[in-house]
C-alpha cells in the first residue's frame, strides 16, 4: 500500500525520477520499490528459462544482491589488498588489461594462465555489462568487480565455460562470497540440465562447496598485480586446491563474433 | 486549482518543443553528447526523439535503429505491453473503416511493418464481402519490420497473391507512388515516430484519390486526469522493464513511451489533418467528431477525407 501511494506521488509534479541528476553513476538505473520486485521476478524467470541471456543473470545478479554487497565490501576494507582494490577500482577488458604482455609470460604464472584460458574457452573479457540497479556507486563497483573477475574464478579453478561448469563455479562462488543470485543459480539451474549431466555435477559440487567456503575471500584478491605470481603458489595462498579434472568442449566464438555474454 | 496548474504543466510540456524540453521522466540517456552549436549562422532544425532532442536529420535513422533492434519480438513486445489489448484496438479500426463494403479497394498502410493492420484489412473484406480483390499495400521505413510481416504473411493465403506487397518507403517521401492512387491510408502506431508530420500528412493526401480515406490510429492523451497518472506510472516504469526483460533493450521502449508523449493531443492532431486538405468531422470526439477515443484515449482513431 505504501509503495502504491509511493509510487503515484513520485512523477509529474515531484520532478524527475530517473533524472541525470538523480543518476549515482552513468549507467545507474534508480528503481522504486515497486520496480525492484517486478525486475526481481522478471529478470530471475528469464535467466531460468533461458541460462544464455547474460544480460538477464547479471540483472538478476544486481536486483538481489542487497545486504550481501555491503558486507562484502566491508570484508574488503578489512584487508589491505581489498583496500587498494576500493580507492584505485581496477577494472578488468581488453583495454585495462595488457593481453599481449600477459601472453609473453612464462607458463605458470597466472597471467599466462589466464590467456590460455581465454582462448581455451573462446571468450574476450569485454562482454562484462555495466553495473545499472546498485544505488551505492561504491557497492556498483564491487559488483562490476565481482563480474569481471568471474573469469579469473573460473581460471583459477579450471573450470570451462560450458553449464555444469558454470553452476560448479556458481556453488564455488556461494560458498566464497555469499551473493544470492550465486546460490539461487547453482540451486536452480541444474534443473534445466539432462539427468546425466547433473550426475556429472555431483563430482565437482562438494569440491566447490567445501574448497569456496574454506578458501580466502576471492574479492580481496589484487588480480592486477599478481600477474607474475605463479598460479600453484597463489592457489596455495588463497587455499584453494584443484578439483575432479573437467571435460573441455570447443571453444566458444566470444573473440569473433558479436555474440554477448553479459554479466555473470 | 492544483488540477489546473497540473493540467497547464502538462499541457506546457506536451506543446513546447524547447531545445531543453521539461521532462517529467528523464529519458533516454543521451548516447551522443549535446551537438555543439554549429560555427556558421544556420542552425540545423531540431525535432524530439522522445525527450531528447536531436537534429531533424538524425531522427530518421535513430527510430530506425530503434525498430531494427525491436522488430524480431515486435508482436511479442506488443502483447506483454499491452497485454493483448493492442488486438482490440486494430480491430475496432478496421471495423470502423469497414474496407471492401462499398467494393473491392487498394489500400496502402503505412509504417505497416509487421503486418497487423493489412492482414486485418484483407481478413474483414473477405470474411463480411466476400472480396477477394482488395489489395493492401505495406510501407514501412525499416526492412527488418517488413522481413517480419513477410514472414507472418506467408502463413497466410494471401502469400503470393496481388492483394499484398511489401516495400521500403518513407512516409514522408512516396514519390514512386503516383498521386490519387488509393481508396484507403492506414497508418496505425507509425506517425509519432516520423519526423515531420505535416509532411506525412500532406504525401498522404497526395496519394489517395479524390473520396479516399485517411485513417491513423495512434496513442494519444487520455482524458481522465486520474486514470492519465496511472496510465505514466505503467508506461515509464512498467513498459522499460518489459523491453529490459523481453528484448533486452531498455532504451528503445524507453524511447517508445516518451514519442508517445510527445505526440499531439487529440484536438490539434485534428487540426493539422484539417489543414492537409482532408475534411474531418466536427473538432470533437465520437460520432460525427474528427476523433474517437479508445480505452478512455489510449488510442486514438483520427479520420479525414480527400474530397477533391
Amino acid at each position: 500500500m505504501a509503495a502504491l501511494r509511493n509510487a503515484l506521488r513520485s512523477p509529474v509534479i515531484v520532478g524527475p525520477r530517473r533524472g541525470v541528476a538523480n543518476k549515482a553513476y552513468p549507467d545507474h538505473i534508480p528503481l522504486n520499490t515497486f520496480e525492484h520486485a517486478f525486475l526481481t521476478v522478471g529478470t530471475g524467470l528469464a535467466a531460468l528459462l533461458d541460462p544464455k541471456r547474460g544480460d538477464m543473470v547479471a540483472a538478476f545478479g544486481e536486483l538481489t544482491a542487497g545486504p550481501v554487497l555491503p558486507r562484502l565490501r566491508d570484508k574488503m576494507l578489512a584487508t589491505g589488498e581489498g583496500r587498494a582494490i576500493l580507492k584505485e577500482r581496477p577494472r578488468i577488458n581488453t583495454k585495462t588489461v595488457d593481453i599481449a604482455a600477459l601472453s609473453d609470460l612464462p607458463e605458470g604464472t597466472l597471467g599466462r594462465a589466464y590467456i590460455n584460458w581465454l582462448e581455451r574457452c573462446g571468450v574476450t573479457p569485454d562482454t562484462r555489462a555495466p553495473v545499472h540497479y546498485v544505488d551505492d556507486p561504491e557497492l556498483a563497483y564491487v559488483m562490476q568487480r565481482y563480474r569481471e573477475c568471474h573469469d579469473l574464478y573460473h581460471c583459477i579453478t579450471s573450470m570451462p565455460v560450458r553449464v555444469e561448469y558454470e553452476i560448479v563455479v556458481k556453488a564455488f562462488e556461494f560458498a566464497n562470497l555469499g551473493l544470492p543470485m550465486t546460490g539461487l543459480a547453482a540451486i536452480g539451474a541444474p534443473f534445466r540440465l539432462s539427468a546425466a549431466r547433473r550426475d556429472k555435477l555431483k563430482q565437482y559440487i562438494p569440491w566447490a562447496l567445501r574448497c569456496g567456503g574454506s578458501a580466502r575471500s576471492l574479492m580481496n584478491v589484487y588480480w592486477e598485480r599478481r600477474w607474475n605470481q605463479d598460479i600453484e603458489e597463489l592457489k596455495r595462498e588463497l587455499g584453494i586446491w584443484d578439483p575432479p579434472p573437467a571435460v573441455w568442449g570447443k571453444p566458444l566464438k566470444e573473440t569473433t563474433t558479436t555474440t554477448k555474454r553479459e554479466g555473470l | 486549482m492544483r488540477r489546473a496548474c497540473v493540467q497547464s504543466i502538462r499541457r506546457s510540456t506536451r506543446k513546447t518543443v524547447s531545445p531543453s524540453p521539461i521532462s517529467r521522466f528523464n529519458h533516454t540517456s543521451a548516447k551522443s553528447s549535446d551537438s555543439a552549436l554549429p560555427e556558421n549562422d544556420e542552425l540545423p532544425r531540431h525535432t524530439h526523439f522522445g525527450f531528447r532532442t536531436v537534429a531533424e536529420g538524425d531522427k530518421e535513422h535513430l527510430v530506425r535503429n530503434v525498430f531494427s533492434s525491436v522488430a524480431s519480438k515486435y508482436d511479442l513486445m506488443n502483447d506483454a505491453m499491452s497485454m493483448g489489448v493492442h488486438r482490440l484496438w486494430k480491430d475496432d479500426f478496421v471495423s470502423l473503416l469497414k474496407p471492401g463494403k462499398k467494393g473491392p479497394i487498394k489500400c496502402l498502410d503505412v509504417a505497416g511493418g509487421t503486418g497487423d493492420i493489412a492482414l486485418r484489412i484483407l481478413d474483414y473484406a473477405r470474411e463480411k464481402y466476400a472480396d477477394r480483390e482488395t489489395a493492401v499495400d505495406v510501407a514501412d521505413i525499416n526492412p527488418e519490420m517488413l522481413q517480419e510481416g513477410y514472414r507472418r504473411f506467408k502463413k497466410t493465403m494471401y502469400h503470393n497473391t496481388p492483394q499484398v506487397s511489401f516495400t521500403e518507403a518513407n512516409a514522408q517521401d512516396m514519390s514512386h507512388i503516383p498521386s490519387n492512387t488509393y481508396d484507403l491510408y492506414t497508418i496505425a502506431f507509425g506517425i509519432r515516430n516520423c519526423t515531420s508530420i505535416p509532411a506525412v500528412l500532406e504525401e498522404a493526401h497526395r496519394v489517395l484519390k479524390p473520396g479516399g480515406t485517411f485513417a491513423c490510429l495512434e496513442f494519444s492523451k487520455m482524458t481522465n486526469p486520474v486514470l492519465d497518472t496511472l496510465y505514466d506510472q505503467y508506461s515509464f516504469s512498467v513498459i522499460p522493464m518489459l523491453g529490459t526483460i523481453f528484448a533486452g533493450d531498455r532504451e528503445s521502449y524507453q524511447y517508445l513511451v516518451e514519442s508517445i508523449r510527445r505526440f499531439p493531443v487529440q484536438p490539434e492532431f485534428a487540426k493539422m489533418i484539417s489543414d492537409a486538405g482532408f475534411t474531418t468531422g466536427s473538432m470533437c470526439e465520437g460520432k460525427g467528431g474528427a476523433w474517437t477515443d479508445l480505452w478512455g484515449g489510449i488510442a486514438t482513431i483520427h479520420t479525414g477525407v480527400k474530397l477533391e
